[in-house]
C-alpha cells in the first residue's frame, strides 16, 4: 500500500462536485410543462428538491433531463394545472 | 395515469444548470422535502457563509466523496456537534479578520434536540453568533425513520411501531422552541416549505442579524411519514392549516409575528395524509389519539391568537 | 529561568505559540493549564478567542471547526473528558487538522480516579493523534512550541497530543527556562494553510468514504505519522541548535552502554528510574534506561535495533490493556519479535490510578523476572494470566 492515491487531505472535496451523478435515472415519470395556462409564480423552481426546474422566460419553464427524479412536486403543486407527469419510456 | 409517449417538441429541455448553491447530482429521495427547504434556505443566505451539518440524511445525501453538492464552505464532522463546531468556526473568523461572514449550523431533529441539545444549548447560553436552522422530518431519517424526540405523538417509526398493543410513538414532541426561547436568543422562528417566501424571508432576517439565532423548519419526508413523494409541500401546507405547526417569529425572546392562516383545517386532514398516522383510524383508541393531537393544535391556536378549527355543526 | 508550576510551563509554552481559538472543558488534573491561558486571554497577553464550552465533546468540536476555518487551535483534557470527545478526536485526525493538546494524563473510570497513569492517552492510541510524552516541566513547555511546528508542517498535517503526568508535573513545581516570542517566531512559522473554510474558496469538509476510497484514506494518516517522525526529528534539531536543549525524537538513553538488563519508561517516572539506574550501576548491576518520549508514531525498529544486546528488558507500563496486559509492553513485544531480537521482555505494571512510582518500585522492577502487578506495598505480583 502507497500513501499517493491522489486523494486530498482529509478528503476535502471540491464544491458542486456532485453533478457528475446525474440521478436521471431514477425516474418512472417525467414531467411535462404544457406552456399553456402558465402564470409564472415560480412555485416549480421554488420547490423541486433537485432545483432543477429553471425559468426561461415570462410564463416559460423548463427542467433538466439530466437530474430529474420523477417526484411529482411540481406537477401536484402547479396552481394551473400546467404539468402532468407521463410515465417515461426509455 | 396515461401512457402517453414524451413528445421531445414539448419538453423543454433547461439549457443550463440552474445555479443554486446546493447542486443536483444529490442522494436524496425522489421528493425530499429536506433538500427543498435546505436548498431554499441556502440560497436566501447566499454564498457568503460557512456552514456546519450534522450527521443525518442532509450531510449524507450531498457528500459522497469525491461529490459534494454543496456550493458553500460546509463542514461536518460527527453527529451532535453541529453547533460546537459553528461556535469555533465563528470564533476563527472573528479572530482571523473575517467577522463579517456568518456562521450557519444545519442539523436534523436528532442532531438538534437529542444528541444535539447540549451543544445548541451551549452555544445560544454563551451568546455565540451563529444561526442554527433545524431540519425537522421528525424521525431519524437515514438511519431508517427510528423515532427521536421531535417525533410527534402516535407517529409510527420503525422504533414505535403501530401495533396490536401500541398506537405509534408514546412521547410527546418535544417542545424545542420553548427551550431555545429559554436561553434569550436575538431571533428565533418557524417555517416551512409550503410558505417558502415566509422562509425565504425569515432565513434572509436571520441571516442578517448578530447573536444566537434559530430556525426551525419542518420538512416531510416522503419515505418516514409515507405519502407519494409529489405530496411533500401539501403535507408541510396541512401542518401549517391544522394549527399543528405554527409559523412564529420571535426577536429577543418575544413573540413577534404569527403567520395568519386562513381556516384551519382538521388534524385529521393532516394525519390522514400520511400512513404513519393510518392506524390511528381503525379503531376507538385511535379516535382517542387523534382527539388528543387535535387539542394540540387547539392549544396552539388559542395560544397564539390563531382560529382554532369547528367543524361545521 | 523561573520556578514555575507544570502547567504554567505549558501555558506560557501555548501562549508564545499564539493559538488564536481555545476552547476547553475543565477536567482535573488539566484545569492549571486552562485557567493560566485564560488569564493571559483577560489580561491582553494572548490574543485569543477563549471558548467556555459546555463539555469536552464541544471543546474539540469547536477546535475541529477553528483548525478548518484556518487557525491555530488549543485544548487540553484528562481521562473522561478525553473519551467523552474521543469521537471528535478520530474526526480532527481522519479530517488531517493540526490541533494541538495537552493531554493531562489521568487514570480512566471506574472506578473513577483523578489521579496519574497513562490509561487516558493509551485508549486513544489507535486515533492518528501523534502522542508525545513529558518526563519534566521544561520538557512539556518544550514540546508544545514543537507540537504545532510539527501538526502544522504541510508534510504531516496531524494533531499533536502533548501528554504530561497529572499532579506529578502538572502540579508539580520546577525551574524552567521559558521560550520567548522570538524564540517562538524563529521555530515556528504562522499558521496558513491551503485549504480553509471560507466563501473565497468555497470547499466541503467531512465528506464521507465509501469502500472503495475508506482504507486508502487511512492508510494516509497512517503513512503521514511515518512523516511526522522525520518531521519531528528535524524540529527538534531545530529546536536544539536554538535554545541549547536537545531531545531525542523517539527515547532518552540512559546509561545504556553495555546494559544486561533495561527499563522502558514512559513521562515522568523515566526520571525516578535514572536514579534507580544509577544506585543499580553503584552496585554493579548493568542496568540502563530506555525513556520513551513517543508513544504515536511508535519508534518500532529503532527499539529493536538498541534493545538488541539487551539480555532482559524490563517495561515498566502506566497503563494495563484489560484482558491483554501492559500496553507499551505488548508494542515492545511485537518491535523485538519483529526484529528478530532475542531479548527477554518482562512487563511491569504500576502507578495506576495514581500509585507512587517510587524508586522501590522501580528497582522491584528491575528485579523482576516475570510479569506482574506492582501493589502497594511494592511487592510484584503475579497476574493469573
Amino acid at each position: 500500500m502507497t500513501a499517493d492515491h491522489g486523494l486530498p487531505a482529509g478528503l476535502v472535496t471540491r464544491p458542486g462536485t456532485s453533478a457528475v451523478y446525474q440521478t436521471a435515472g431514477w425516474r418512472t415519470e417525467i414531467p411535462r410543462f404544457l406552456l399553456a395556462a402558465c402564470n409564472g409564480c415560480d412555485r416549480c423552481v421554488a420547490f423541486c428538491p433537485e432545483g432543477i426546474v429553471v425559468r426561461l422566460g415570462k410564463n416559460r419553464y423548463g427542467f433538466d433531463h439530466d437530474y430529474c427524479k420523477g417526484c411529482g412536486i411540481c406537477a401536484k403543486e402547479c396552481p394551473v394545472d400546467d404539468i402532468v407527469m407521463e410515465v417515461e419510456v426509455r | 395515469m396515461s401512457q402517453t409517449l414524451v413528445e421531445e417538441a414539448e419538453v423543454v429541455h433547461a439549457p443550463e444548470r440552474a445555479e443554486h448553491l446546493i447542486a443536483p447530482g444529490h442522494r436524496a429521495c425522489a421528493g425530499c422535502g429536506l433538500l427543498v427547504g435546505a436548498r431554499l434556505a441556502a440560497d436566501a443566505a447566499g454564498g457568503n457563509v460557512v456552514v456546519t451539518n450534522a450527521t443525518g440524511c442532509l450531510e449524507v445525501v450531498t457528500t459522497a466523496f469525491p461529490g459534494s453538492a454543496w456550493r458553500v464552505p460546509w463542514i461536518h464532522s460527527v453527529f451532535g456537534n453541529a453547533a460546537a463546531v459553528a461556535s469555533g468556526v465563528k470564533a476563527a473568523l472573528r479572530a482571523s479578520g473575517r467577522d463579517d461572514i456568518p456562521v450557519i449550523a444545519q442539523a436534523g431533529d436528532g442532531g438538534t434536540a437529542d444528541i444535539g441539545m447540549q451543544a445548541l444549548s451551549g452555544m445560544l447560553e454563551r451568546g455565540d453568533d451563529v444561526l442554527f436552522v433545524l431540519y425537522d422530518n421528525e424521525g431519524y431519517m437515514n438511519t431508517g425513520v427510528q423515532r427521536s424526540g421531535l417525533t410527534p405523538t402516535d407517529a409510527a417509526t420503525t422504533t414505535t411501531p403501530a401495533g396490536r398493543l401500541s398506537e405509534g410513538n408514546p412521547h410527546l414532541k418535544k417542545d424545542l422552541l420553548a427551550i431555545v426561547l429559554a436561553h434569550r436568543p436575538v431571533y428565533a422562528a418557524t417555517a416551512t416549505l409550503a410558505y417558502h417566501k415566509d422562509l425565504q424571508g425569515k432565513m434572509g432576517r436571520a441571516i442578517a442579524a448578530r447573536g444566537p439565532r434559530f430556525l426551525h423548519v419542518l420538512v416531510p419526508c416522503p419515505l418516514g411519514w409515507r405519502f407519494k413523494s409529489e405530496s411533500t409541500i401539501e403535507v408541510s401546507r396541512l401542518a401549517v392549516l391544522s394549527n399543528l405547526f405554527p409559523l412564529v417569529e420571535y426577536r429577543g425572546g418575544i413573540l413577534d409575528k404569527v403567520k395568519r392562516i386562513g381556516a384551519p383545517v382538521p388534524v385529521d386532514d393532516y394525519l390522514r395524509a400520511q400512513d404513519r398516522f393510518k392506524h390511528l383510524f381503525r379503531d376507538e383508541r385511535g379516535e382517542v389519539e387523534r382527539e388528543f393531537l387535535q387539542s394540540i393544535a387547539d392549544e396552539n391556536a388559542r395560544r397564539l391568537g390563531l382560529p382554532v378549527y369547528r367543524p361545521a355543526a | 529561568m523561573r520556578v514555575m508550576e507544570g502547567s504554567e510551563a505549558i501555558a506560557e509554552a501555548v501562549r508564545v505559540a499564539v493559538p488564536k481559538v481555545i476552547a476547553a472543558y475543565p477536567i482535573t488534573p488539566q484545569t492549571h493549564v486552562v485557567e493560566d491561558l485564560a488569564k493571559y486571554v483577560a489580561d491582553g497577553r494572548l490574543d485569543a478567542e477563549f471558548l467556555t464550552v459546555e463539555s469536552e465533546h464541544s471543546a474539540a468540536s469547536a477546535v475541529l471547526g477553528a483548525s478548518a476555518a484556518g487557525v491555530r487551535t488549543f485544548t487540553a483534557t484528562s481521562s473522561q473528558g478525553l473519551l467523552y470527545m474521543s469521537e471528535v478526536v478520530c474526526a480532527i485526525a481522519g479530517m488531517r487538522l493540526p490541533v494541538v493538546m495537552t493531554l493531562a494524563n489521568r487514570a480512566i473510570s471506574a472506578p473513577l480516579s483523578i489521579w496519574n497513569d497513562h490509561q487516558d492517552s493509551m485508549m486513544l492510541r489507535d486515533s492518528g493523534w501523534v502522542q508525545i510524552f513529558a518526563q519534566t516541566a521544561q520538557e512539556a513547555h518544550d514540546l508544545h512550541l514543537v507540537a504545532y511546528r510539527v501538526a502544522e508542517d504541510t508534510r504531516v498535517q496531524l494533531p499533536v497530543m502533548v501528554c504530561v503526568d497529572g499532579f506529578v508535573l502538572t502540579h508539580a513545581f520546577e525551574p524552567v527556562e521559558p521560550l520567548t516570542e522570538a524564540d517562538a517566531a524563529a521555530l515556528l512559522p504562522p499558521y496558513e494553510p491551503e485549504v480553509r473554510l471560507d466563501p473565497a474558496d468555497p470547499m466541503t469538509f467531512g465528506a464521507y468514504a465509501e469502500p472503495s476510497v475508506y482504507t486508502e484514506a487511512r492508510y494516509e494518516v497512517h503513512d503521514a505519522m511515518r512523516v511526522a517522525g522525520d518531521v519531528l526529528t528535524e524540529a527538534l534539531d531545530a529546536f536544539a541548535a536554538r535554545t541549547g536543549r536537545r531531545y531525542d525524537p523517539w527515547f532518552d538513553r540512559y546509561r545504556m552502554e553495555g546494559a544486561e538488563v533495561a527499563l522502558i519508561a514512559m513521562g515522568t517516572s523515566a526520571q525516578t528510574a535514572q536514579l534507580v539506574v544509577d544506585d543499580l550501576r553503584a552496585e554493579g548491576v548493568s542496568a540502563g534506561l530506555i525513556a520513551l518520549r513517543t508513544f504515536r508514531p511508535f519508534p518500532a525498529e529503532r527499539l529493536a535495533e538498541d534493545l538488541a544486546t539487551v539480555e532482559r528488558l524490563v517495561v515498566l507500563d502506566r497503563s494495563v490493556s484489560l484482558g491483554a496486559g501492559g500496553i507499551v509492553a505488548g508494542e515492545v513485544r511485537a518491535a523485538l519479535h519483529a526484529a528478530g531480537a532475542p531479548t527477554r521482555v518482562i512487563g511491569v505494571i504500576a502507578g495506576l490510578g495514581g500509585r507512587d512510582v517510587s524508586r522501590e518500585t522501580i528497582r522491584k522492577a528491575f528485579e523482576a523476572e516475570a510479569d506482574g502487578w506492582v501493589d502497594l506495598k511494592h511487592e510484584l505480583v503475579g497476574s493469573e494470566r
